[in-house]
């Protein structure tokens, strides 16, 4: 039987609570990194058709600048940061000084490393945030960076999924910069898409194993 | 003959849809799926399959949704287009898609997943002698896709290498 047909409420809201530690450690990150006040919203964890998980990040055609990383060891998954096309220019030009506009083909070298960076730390200090949390061993690749579609940069985090099965289980959390008097967009939106044998594993870690 | 309104058909991944003139259809986001268009020029009509893996014994469940995967996608899209009265000698196909988003180097094959998509659909459309009158495919970009039965045309938007007709 399918990993989550036996998936109940309560089991979300466990993976709720370990997405909140590992975007909350990645959130100091950032906000060590860039010396300002982040914020970080609940994460929502759901479980999402394919159309709908496309959507999630704004939109199948919107683009973005990804970050993306697969997960090995004992629970396998992906995982993505993506920031809007706007967001990944501000950062980048926070972080290099130099305005650019990443829907060119050939945006800067410097800024691409700078996006490429800002991913590498903040998706390993979510990692390892809640490697620490579940006591699993979780092994990250070296992460890549595409800016392009919404759409085209997500599908690639689901074929492991698809799989098993057309429904994946998404946490998804967005932090957010609070500085000055208008609440900004999200500044980054981070997905963790566990591959559907980990959920086992991960469940077990935490107490709630599957019947 | 009374022209009807022009609708856009929208198909989202692993689904198919058939069409025909005057309406168009179109696939956003095509990153490692592949878009694979099979069409009669003659009776302007055409179906459009978004899919996802090349193989459908890759599936780790036995109820599967046929849509997702080349083999059994391209056979319902085939026979479909049968039962609107297109004949299979009759039918061509046009396709896009099959890229690498990431580069990411594992040992595990999944990574490689638009390349092989790209393959499976070509091998397939061989078994059934309907020939690719034009393709997209590979790279690393992301791709959305309209194809117009009137002119049997593709039309493929990138982000930032614009827009191409094939």
């Amino acid at each position: 039987m399918e990993v989550i047909q036996q998936i109940k409420p309560f089991h979300l809201d466990v993976l709720k609570e370990a997405g909140n530690i590992g975007a909350g450690n990645a959130a100091t990150s950032l906000s060590q990194l860039l010396n300002k006040k982040i914020d970080m919203k609940v994460p929502s964890v759901r479980i999402a058709g394919f159309q709908e998980l496309q959507a999630l990040a704004g939109g199948e055609e919107t683009i973005v600048a990804a970050t993306f990383l697969r997960i090995t060891g004992e629970a396998p998954g992906s995982m993505f940061l993506i920031l809007q096309k706007k967001e990944a220019e501000e950062l980048s030009y926070y972080l290099t000084g130099k305005k650019v506009d990443i829907a060119e083909g050939t945006f800067d070298e410097l800024a691409g490393s700078a996006l490429q960076e800002l991913g590498n730390i903040l998706a390993g200090s979510y990692l390892s945030a809640l490697s620490d949390f579940t006591s699993i061993n979780m092994q990250p690749s070296v992460p890549s960076l595409a800016v392009d579609m919404a759409g085209a940069v997500m599908s690639s985090g689901l074929i492991e999924i698809s799989q098993a099965g057309d429904y994946a289980i998404v946490i998804d959390t967005e932090m957010k910069e609070t500085e000055g008097n208008t609440p900004s967009a999200a500044t980054g939106q981070f997905f963790l898409f566990p591959d559907p044998d980990a959920f086992i594993k991960i469940f077990e870690a935490l107490g709630v194993e599957l019947p | 003959m009374k022209l009807d309104h022009k609708k856009v058909i929208k198909v989202g991944m692993a689904e198919w849809k058939q069409i025909e003139f005057p309406n168009t259809i179109r696939t956003s986001g095509l990153g490692s799926c592949v878009g694979v268009v099979v069409y009669d020029q003659w009776k302007k009509k055409a179906a459009l399959a978004h899919i996802m893996l090349p193989d459908s014994t890759m599936a780790k469940y036995k109820q599967i949704n046929r849509a997702k995967f080349a083999d059994t996608a391209i056979e319902d899209v085939v026979a479909v287009l049968q039962t609107k009265g297109c004949s299979i000698q009759n039918m061509k196909a046009k396709i896009a898609g099959g890229a690498q988003m990431f580069s990411i180097s594992s040992t595990n094959d999944i990574m490689r997943i638009g390349p092989r998509n790209a393959e499976a659909v070509k091998k397939i459309l061989r078994k059934y002698r309907i020939p690719v009158a034009a393709e997209d495919i590979g790279g690393n970009k992301g791709r959305t896709i309209e194809f117009d039965p009137e002119l049997s045309t593709l039309h493929i938007r990138t982000v930032n290498q614009g827009e191409a007709v094939i």
